[in-house]
């Protein structure tokens, strides 16, 4: 087998059996001896003084082993720290394990009840005897502006701002003069966030004899929380394991370093017992990140013929109450996305995160992008309306070119880091998708009454991001290759991934491969699982160590067969002198005799190149019911080039789910706060998630025809691609579809009330 | 007996589709369950003087399949499809929905519109509650604490009667945002008796006789007639705005399904 043959093949997904047949070990199937388990208070006000809290009617119930709140911690609280797009200004906003002095959202962890089950625990809450001081709550981007006092979450700071920057590049003034046509509009995309099946768990096991602590149910950025856990409880990142376990659904906000790693330490700390914690949806509605939650004002210059001159406008996140690990990531790529894949020479943007008396906001797959797409793609549409334009010529018009790659973005990023888009024909690429779904061809007419249209929207993505990736080969005595990353899984299939770059570059079968990912007992070190990066960076890292053990075993095979290492031949495991085939050593047998040295065993880090970027295209038929406002996707496309394609199945895979989770958030999902910052939405009956009945025909296409020069393999990422433009496309979709007042189609999500709305008040208008 | 001495600390559970969620959210904390699953003689259909009867524990999924409610409920035939979903269907129970009350559920309407009797059963003996008077408001009904409802008695079921059934919810299988149930005894092409009962706009199912009033006397596909009619439901409702659906997007619906319903009930849709 031939180095290379492996890539490009839809290997099917090893992880799969295991899942399918109930014999993966999630979280909450793992129990140790004497586990207690762990309920929180949460505060049920959004924000407010915390007067009295009272402990003493919990700690006698029956089975209550211990109960703590923030005045109980030994020391100082830790504070949990940004590691993605810190900026000063946010840090006074940073969150701690537990509420002190005040509440600032529903849902802030207050105090911790530990007791022999869950039930136990629970109804010991009952009996925590919590008073809050009302303060005022700040629940919309102007109230926050407008804070002043008790409305300020941090009265020192002085301000619920906490992170205001500009970015842009050209000339903006010249552009606006030049222009034939300016455009305006305020868009809004809606705080929703990921909903994985399971909700987040883990057991803490705090052995203080002998000076260890181990979490289990880590995921996604192993490493970054242990090196904060191990700071937090004084120890040595060596006194610290995360051991992952298998997952259901990640997307983005699962692996945070969230208050309740610390919580569940702590309380094994207190106890010396392994303490359980398993979210209930309830909790996961108001303690998991939120996402989103920006709105845009943008104005848009151009010339009568479609050329785009400039871009100027502001994004304001609504972070809610605390800036969490991910940062400022949100606005952040709000903004930088916001541009997109057009020329766009002139471009201005005031970035601004404010704080709320809501649940803090984090990443979720796509952040920023979902927000800046939808923008910028309902104004080109709005653009093309105005102008009387085709939206697929208006794009065309506008897409980057083949001959302008690279193209350097300009500083767009608060950290002045710069991006550059690799390579790519985005027309091209678009084109595929206009073939894909038949634009141009004349409008079908249907005959169900109801309205229907197509939409457009077009995107591009980075990918890789963190700075470097571990991965770890060694061989068996007995032959089988157990590789490492530290990059996990969240079923996604990184584990096929994996197997599949590490049979091909040790041209071998891969069911001779085992993987094991993400525990930080397996490496050294490691970054992990987000940003669309596994595959290409962890792909990257998997294939220089499997390079650099087969350079140390290809000398040590030299040695052993007395001859030259360029005279050897390799494959399939084995190593034989050129021309003299009973002259050969297994790579096994090598590794047997190296066993003292531990054998065959590599480690090696693969540092990051700058970003790569993929491009695609989304197009979506959907038919308004004009009687009900009622909105069906009927069909949806995407076309993106994702530079060099590993496993055609896992990408289309990636794509049809990405799009039926855009589909849910764009149309149902959204996270819902009354005036006084109560959340509304604390279950499925109304938090809303697409089920298979509301699933169209989808088409995905991966395309290979750009492959990033900036890593061996030519990946650029795939994990994003089909959420990233959904909201863009049925929204334009809709607007098309509902005529002159599909102009006001700027907000998500798309209510079938807000389209009915809009339908009689387009008929009175015209009585 | 149970129900009685456990002073309304029991509650019965049926097919637990409406009960397990509540008592997962400790909506409801009761100490004890009394479970109906294994009564035979409270589930099952069948044919009577006056028309037909459906014991309490007889699952929906068998409402649905069932040859004698096709034959003799075609309404009820038509609408069981709209509830959730089928493994909910499998579980849940006829019973279980009308005790439940939930103002947006499809059973109490049809047993509403189709002028069903409650048979309930208590340590004083039988009574019999006509639909009219049953539910009571939102998940309240005239069944006692310690009462069980045991059947449902549906009268017959004219030949000739004609009917339309509409609801719309945002997904398949979920609770309508409004829904309308209808039907009409034909004097030929004219619309004699009719009965018009709206769901999820009201905290029960509500008939609206000021639409019925307009609707008889006209063909089912008399336009004015219908402006009129729709103007009725938007005059007649008072519904409830909520997370899902505002009041007037709730009567926009329920102005526009009386439309669908009553013109598929003329065979025009
Ligand atoms: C996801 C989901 C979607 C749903 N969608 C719909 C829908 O679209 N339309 C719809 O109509 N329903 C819907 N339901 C509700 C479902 O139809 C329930 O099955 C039904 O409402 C209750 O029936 P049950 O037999 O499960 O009753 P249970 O849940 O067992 O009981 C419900 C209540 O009735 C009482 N009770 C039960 N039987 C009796 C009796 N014989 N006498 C006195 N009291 C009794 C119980 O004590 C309890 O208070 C949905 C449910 C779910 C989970």
């Amino acid at each position: 087998m031939a180095q290379g043959s492996l890539i490009g093949q839809s290997l099917p997904r090893v992880e799969d059996d295991r899942l399918l047949d109930g014999a993966g070990c999630y979280i909450d199937d793992v129990a140790l001896p004497g586990m207690m388990h762990m309920a929180i208070l949460r505060s049920s006000d959004a924000h407010g003084r915390i007067t009295a809290l009272d402990c003493s009617a919990a700690r006698l119930v029956p089975g209550v082993i211990d109960v703590f709140t923030a005045e109980d911690w030994p020391q100082d609280m830790p504070v949990i720290p940004m590691r993605l797009i810190p900026l000063e200004s946010s840090v006074p906003f940073l969150q701690r394990p537990l509420a002190q002095g005040k509440v600032r959202y529903v849902g802030e962890p207050v105090a911790v009840v530990v007791a022999r089950d869950r039930r136990t625990a629970e109804d010991a809450l009952e009996f925590l005897e919590l008073e809050i001081e009302a303060l005022p709550p700040v629940v919309t981007r102007d109230q926050a502006l407008a804070a002043t006092g008790d409305a300020l979450m941090v009265p020192e700071v002085g301000t619920n701002i906490s992170a205001q920057y500009q970015i842009g590049r050209g000339d903006i003034e010249d552009a606006f003069a030049r222009a034939d046509v300016t455009l305006k509009k305020t868009f809004q995309s809606h705080r929703h966030t990921a909903v994985p099946l399971e909700t987040r768990g883990t057991i803490a096991v705090f052995d203080i004899a002998a000076g260890k602590l181990t979490i289990h149910g880590a995921s996604k950025v192993t490493f970054f929380n242990r090196a904060e856990l191990a700071k937090a409880f004084n120890l040595r990142n060596d006194q610290v394991d995360l051991i992952t376990s298998d997952i259901g659904g990640g997307f983005g906000v699962r692996g945070e370093l969230y208050p309740e790693y610390y919580l569940a330490a702590e309380a094994s700390r207190r106890t010396g017992r392994p303490v359980k914690w398993i979210e209930d949806r309830r909790e996961h509605f108001a303690a998991t990140n939120h996402s989103r939650d920006v709105d845009c004002e943008l104005e848009i210059a151009a010339l009568k013929d479609g050329t785009i001159l400039g871009m100027r406008g502001q994004v304001r996140a609504d972070m809610g109450a605390y800036i969490r690990t991910n940062g400022n990531v949100v606005p952040a790529k709000a903004g930088q996305f916001l541009p997109g894949p057009y020329r766009v020479p002139a471009f201005a943007c005031e970035v601004l995160a404010l704080v709320t008396n809501k649940t803090p906001v984090g990443t979720y797959r796509g952040p920023g992008r979902i927000e800046a797409n939808f923008f910028r793609e309902r104004m080109l549409d709005c653009l093309a309306d105005e102008l009387g334009m085709d939206p697929a010529a208006l794009r065309m018009k506008n897409l980057l070119g083949a001959a302008e790659m690279p193209f350097d973005t300009g500083d767009l990023l608060p950290n002045a880091q710069k991006v550059v888009f690799d390579s790519g024909d985005y027309p091209a690429t678009f084109r595929k998708l206009l073939d894909e779904c038949d634009w141009d061809a004349p409008a079908q007419v249907h005959s169900d009454g109801r309205l229907h249209a197509m939409g457009l929207a077009c995107f591009n993505e980075s990918s890789g991001g963190g700075l470097y990736e571990n991965a770890r080969i060694s061989v068996a005595a007995s032959g089988q290759i157990t590789v490492s990353t530290g990059s996990s899984s969240m079923g996604q299939g990184v584990e096929t991934a994996i197997r599949q770059i590490c049979a091909d570059a040790l041209s071998m079968a891969p069911e001779r491969i085992t993987v094991a990912l993400s525990s930080t007992t397996l490496l050294s070190d490691g970054v992990g699982s987000f940003h669309s990066r596994s595959t290409v960076m962890a792909g990257s890292a998997v294939g220089q160590a499997a390079a650099e053990l087969l350079d140390q075993a290809r000398g040590e095979a030299g040695r052993r067969l007395n001859a030259a290492p360029a005279e050897l031949d390799y494959s399939d495991g084995v190593f034989r002198v050129m021309g003299q085939s009973d002259r050969s050593i297994r790579l096994s047998d090598l590794s047997a005799m190296l066993s003292d040295q531990g054998g065959l065993d590599v480690e090696s880090r693969y540092e990051q190149a700058p970003l790569g970027f993929s491009f695609g295209a989304h197009a979506a038929h959907v038919a308004i019911d004009p009687g009900t406002g009622d909105i069906e996707v009927l069909d949806y496309w995407v076309v993106e080039d994702v530079g060099r394609v590993l496993n055609p199945a896992l990408v289309e895979g990636q794509t049809i789910g990405g799009v039926v989770q855009g589909l849910g958030d764009a149309l149902y999902g959204e996270l819902v706060y009354d005036d006084m910052g109560q959340l509304l939405t604390a279950s499925f009956a109304d938090y809303l998630l697409p089920t298979s009945t509301e699933v169209p025909d989808i088409r995905a296409v991966a395309t290979g025809d750009y492959p990033s020069p900036h890593n061996p393999y030519g990946f650029k990422g795939a994990g994003e691609g089909g959420i990233v433009a959904v909201a863009a496309a049925v929204g334009n979709a809709i607007a098309r579809a509902i005529g002159p007042a599909g102009d006001a189609i700027c907000q998500t999500p798309f209510h079938p009330e807000k389209i009915l709305t809009l339908l009689h008040a387009a008929k009175k208008g015209k009585q | 007996m149970i129900l009685q001495n456990a002073q309304g600390d029991a509650r019965i559970i049926a097919g637990g589709q409406s009960l397990m969620p509540m008592l997962n959210f400790r909506l409801a904390t009761p100490t004890l369950l009394v479970d109906l699953n294994r009564i035979a003689a409270l589930s099952g259909i069948g044919m009577t003087d006056e028309g037909l009867r459906i014991g309490a524990m007889t699952r929906t999924r068998d409402i649905e399949t069932s040859a004698l409610i096709a034959q003799h409920q075609p309404l009820i035939a038509h609408a069981v499809p709209h509830i959730a979903h089928l493994p909910i269907r499998s579980r849940g129970t006829i019973g279980g929905s009308l005790s439940h009350a939930d103002p947006a559920a499809e059973f109490p309407a049809l047993m509403l519109a189709v002028d069903a009797q409650m048979v309930l059963h208590g340590p004083q003996g039988a009574r019999v509650v006509p639909a009219g008077e049953y539910f009571q408001g939102l998940f309240e009904t005239a069944t006692k604490s310690a009462e069980i409802l045991t059947h449902i008695d549906l009268p017959h079921w004219p030949e000739a009667r004609r009917f339309g059934f509409q609801e719309y919810s945002r997904r398949r299988g979920d609770f309508a945002l409004a829904g309308i149930a209808f039907w009409a005894d034909m004097d030929g092409d004219i619309c004699g008796e009719c009965r018009v009962v709206a769901f999820g706009v009201s905290d029960r199912p509500v008939r609206l006789h000021g639409v019925e009033q307009i609707l008889q006397s006209h063909p089912l596909n008399d336009a004015d007639a219908m402006l009129q009619a729709r103007d009725a439901v938007d005059d007649l409702l008072e519904p409830d705005s909520d997370l899902q659906a505002s009041a007037e997007y709730r009567r926009m619906l329920a102005a526009e399904l009386l439309q669908r319903a009553v013109h598929a009930a003329g065979g025009m849709a």
